[in-house]
């Protein structure tokens, strides 16, 4: 097979409106042909606008897209595909249901209506061979881990002999090991010429070990480029944020005396196919500390986070709070003052439809002096409530009658952090609550999270950020498989040995 | 005792002879269902495509003299009532299941409506095959009439299996259906694969439709089908969305349909209508022991039956 050779891409003056906002206001990016290229930038700062340009999801309102110096229109992603152009999304796009021979099969632009499979298998096998690691051919993706079907991705990618790769924050899901080993493996393909890597990211870690060049985006607008090997991370960060302030987290402050708030014993429960995905969980949280859970995404986060809530039932084991017994109903949660910041607040802790007011009211709406009798509401008393909770966590929101759906992701977040920590918590549960949010939002929910512990609450939190579960805990746990394989406390906690857990060794 | 009478022997014969002949509109209905479902809708509309196929085959063979003309025809009335179902279901915030039972109760009606003049006439019936020739018992060789389309229903199950294996476009359907992001990110059209399924599993509802009027009962009425197009609906979740389950949960459901006509043709006549009630049953208990409240069904189409 002879070598693809590498693609350049440039885009020049682009401009692209949804409706009153600018998403990208005539952006320059150029990424010369076997270069690693990365696109640093906020959520919301026109990143993945631009790389959906590029491939075809959407038509530039103004400028151009340039691959190998030429303007090429890009109609639709199979556009792009028959350039040599291909993109790993951040959501997986392989067919769940499918074994990993069909996917990279079906990815092909050119499928015969009749599909040899032994052919197939046979050239699949000796394709594989030739890469650095080796993915199950026969089973099917939805038994993969997460980080296997992130390799995946990529794989099916060079399977199909892409020129130029774009990838959307690909080591999401991955260990750092992971990371740089796929990482490490696309940079060697760069320098043999084969490949030009364009990876949005935010990242600075792997900008700096792994990118020949960088562009940032601000707000839809270029923020600076250049050569990696002549910034630093605070050139970075400046150019990313620009002068804003980022508040500092809250100090954590010493307690003593804590006493057992949370306890867990021996938890097993299962996914939604039946599948055991929390294995014998063991812990307890005391009150002034938070207790840390890392993990690859896809151990059995998820579901203990949903036991917890009360959004699955448990097969077995117990949980107690306070030393009772805890059965996550709502007067449970409301007599131990047990709250919740699920992981996909507008799926797990909203009702979409339904007013900020009333969201922010969840918790108290049928409590005095909300309900008169437990059922007559008080809706003066709620708008009020909602008011001062609005201005105090300043929620960016048209009106308190506005439904909720039509907030931005960090608002909605600093909605539920509203209704959930303005009043006395005794325990706190959270799940990835900095997901997808910005560096200002991050900032400030990180330190109403340890402004919560310092007051007394005991906090489970669970979180694929490493860097989060580092910053905040007390104590770290790793989660891999549904069972909890590693506990530290944070003095000793050893990012390479966590690393290592967090893949199963 | 008469002569060439199997006695209590006759029950099982007739009960095997009624589920060849009850489970072929099963047959037909649920592997079109299970092509469509495949793609990631739910047509429910299809008792009224099984109901209009009746219908229409049956007028068609009336007035043409030809029973396979009016399969023909059948099965594009349930190409139209497919591509319809498929048309409307693609709208934004369109909901399938409600239109699925708007267009049973729409395709029930229009039956109704231009079935009138067809309920008298006698109109060609489909022909059988006989593999009784061997035998002189009268219920066994009655048995062993085979309709012509039962074997080629159960012909179309492996090879519904091997398309969707093996070929571009049952790979590209499963796809679909399965996950939406997946085939949009490969540049499929989701709406078109569906329409086609869609379009194609009505094809097979009005041809189980024909078999209705054209072979058994073998004469256009109104109350011809009973459910049996909602049934199958139910039958492909029991089968677990495989089409060689499909055949063996059609003559389940045959199966139970003829317990009580052949308990009825040995003499046993008290709780007739009980025995009848047998596929219902069937159904009922199917739903109630597939369900779970802590996991999904194990091979359901990942993305059937999502409200885009």
């Amino acid at each position: 097979m002879s070598a693809a050779q590498a693609l350049a891409l440039e885009a020049i003056g682009v401009s692209k409106e949804f409706g009153p906002v600018k998403a990208l206001v005539d952006v320059a990016m150029k990424v010369p042909a076997a270069s690693f290229h990365a696109l640093l930038g906020e959520n919301g700062a026109g990143k993945s606008t631009l790389v959906k340009c590029v491939m075809g999801y959407y038509r530039p309102d103004s400028g151009a897209v340039l691959v190998d110096d030429r303007e090429r229109e890009i109609a639709n992603p199979r556009d792009a595909h028959d350039l040599g152009i291909g993109m790993v999304y951040q959501h997986f796009t392989l067919v769940p249901a499918m074994s990993v021979a069909e996917n990279l099969v079906m990815g092909r632009s050119r499928v015969p209506a009749i599909i040899d499979w032994r052919a197939e298998r046979r050239e699949l096998a000796a394709f594989m061979e030739r890469m650095p690691f080796r993915v199950p051919l026969n089973a099917p993706v939805a038994s993969l881990a997460a980080g296997e079907k992130q390799k995946v991705e990529i794989l099916k990618q060079l399977y199909l002999d892409r020129r130029l790769l774009i990838l959307d924050e690909p080591t999401s899901v991955l260990t750092p090991a992971e990371a740089d080993e796929v990482l490490g493996m696309l940079r060697d393909r760069v320098r043999s010429g084969q490949l030009t890597v364009l990876m949005i990211t935010h990242k600075f870690r792997e900008v700096m070990a792994f990118a020949d060049e960088v562009t940032v985006l601000r707000r839809g607008r270029l923020a600076g480029a250049g050569i990696v090997r002549e910034l630093t991370t605070a050139d970075l960060s400046e150019m990313l944020i620009g002068s804003e302030q980022i508040p500092q987290s809250a100090a954590k402050t010493a307690r003593m005396n804590a006493d057992q708030r949370l306890q867990i014993r021996d938890l097993l429960a299962e996914d939604d196919s039946g599948a055991v995905a929390v294995d014998g969980v063991n812990l307890a949280v005391r009150s002034g500390e938070i207790v840390g859970i890392a993990g690859v995404s896809g151990n059995g986060q998820s579901e203990l986070m949903q036991v917890l809530a009360g959004q699955r039932e448990p097969r077995q084991g117990e949980i107690r709070v306070h030393g009772e017994p805890y059965g996550r109903t709502r007067t449970e949660m409301a007599a131990h003052k047990v709250f919740c910041l699920p992981e996909e607040p507008l799926r797990n802790a909203c009702v979409a439809a339904m007013s900020v007011a009333e969201n922010l009211a969840f918790r108290v709406f049928d409590q005095p002096p909300f309900a008169a009798g437990g059922w007559w509401l008080n809706r003066a008393a709620l708008h009020q409530s909602a008011r001062e909770l609005i201005s105090r966590y300043r929620i960016k929101t048209q009106s308190p009658e506005a439904p909720i759906a039509t907030l931005s992701g960090g608002n909605v977040q600093r909605t539920v952090l509203a209704r959930e920590l303005s009043g006395e918590v005794e325990v706190l549960i959270v799940a990835n609550p900095c997901f997808g949010l910005d560096f200002l939002a991050v900032a400030e929910i990180r330190a109403q999270i340890v402004a919560a512990r310092n007051r007394g609450a005991g906090v489970l939190l669970l979180s694929e950020d490493l860097d989060e579960i580092l910053e905040l805990s007390d104590r770290v746990f790793v989660m891999f498989e549904g069972r909890l394989v590693y506990e530290t406390a944070i003095g000793d906690a050893d990012l390479g040995t966590i690393g290592a857990r967090m893949a199963g060794h | 005792m008469v002569a060439g009478s199997l006695g209590w022997w006759g029950v099982p014969v007739a009960i095997l002879g009624g589920a060849i002949r009850v489970s072929t509109p099963f047959l037909f209905v649920s592997l079109g269902e299970c092509i469509t479902e495949k793609s990631g809708r739910i047509n429910l509309g299809l008792e009224g495509t099984l109901i209009m196929g009746a219908m229409t085959g049956y007028a068609a063979s009336f007035l043409t003299g030809s029973a396979m003309l009016g399969v023909l025809v059948a099965g594009l009335v349930g190409l139209l009532l497919g591509g319809l179902h498929a048309l409307i279901c693609q709208q934004p915030r369109v909901n399938d299941v409600a239109v699925g039972i708007a267009l049973m109760l729409f395709g029930t009606g229009v039956a109704f409506f231009f079935g009138k003049p067809f309920i008298q006439p006698q109109a060609p019936r489909l022909p059988s095959i006989d593999l009784g020739w061997w035998t002189d018992i009268d219920q066994l060789h009655s048995a062993l009439q085979i309709n012509i389309l039962f074997p080629i229903g159960l012909l179309l199950a492996p090879v519904i299996l091997w398309a969707l294996n093996n070929t571009r476009w049952g790979l590209i359907v499963r796809i679909v259906g399965d996950s939406t992001d997946a085939a949009l990110a490969m540049g499929y059209s989701v709406n078109f694969v569906r329409l086609a399924a869609t379009a194609l599993g009505g094809v097979l509802a009005g041809i189980g439709g024909s078999f209705l009027s054209l072979y058994y009962p073998g004469s256009w009425a109104e109350g011809l089908s009973s459910g049996q197009g909602l049934m199958a609906v139910a039958l492909v979740i029991f089968a677990r969305w495989s089409p060689l389950r499909c055949c063996g949960a059609a003559l389940l459901f045959g199966g139970a349909g003829a317990i009580g006509p052949a308990l009825q043709s040995v003499g046993v006549t008290e709780g007739y209508y009980l025995f009848n009630a047998a596929p219902y049953v069937l159904t009922l208990g199917i739903m109630i022991l597939t369900c779970s409240r802590r996991h999904t069904l194990a091979g359901a189409p990942g993305a059937l039956g999502v409200v885009q």
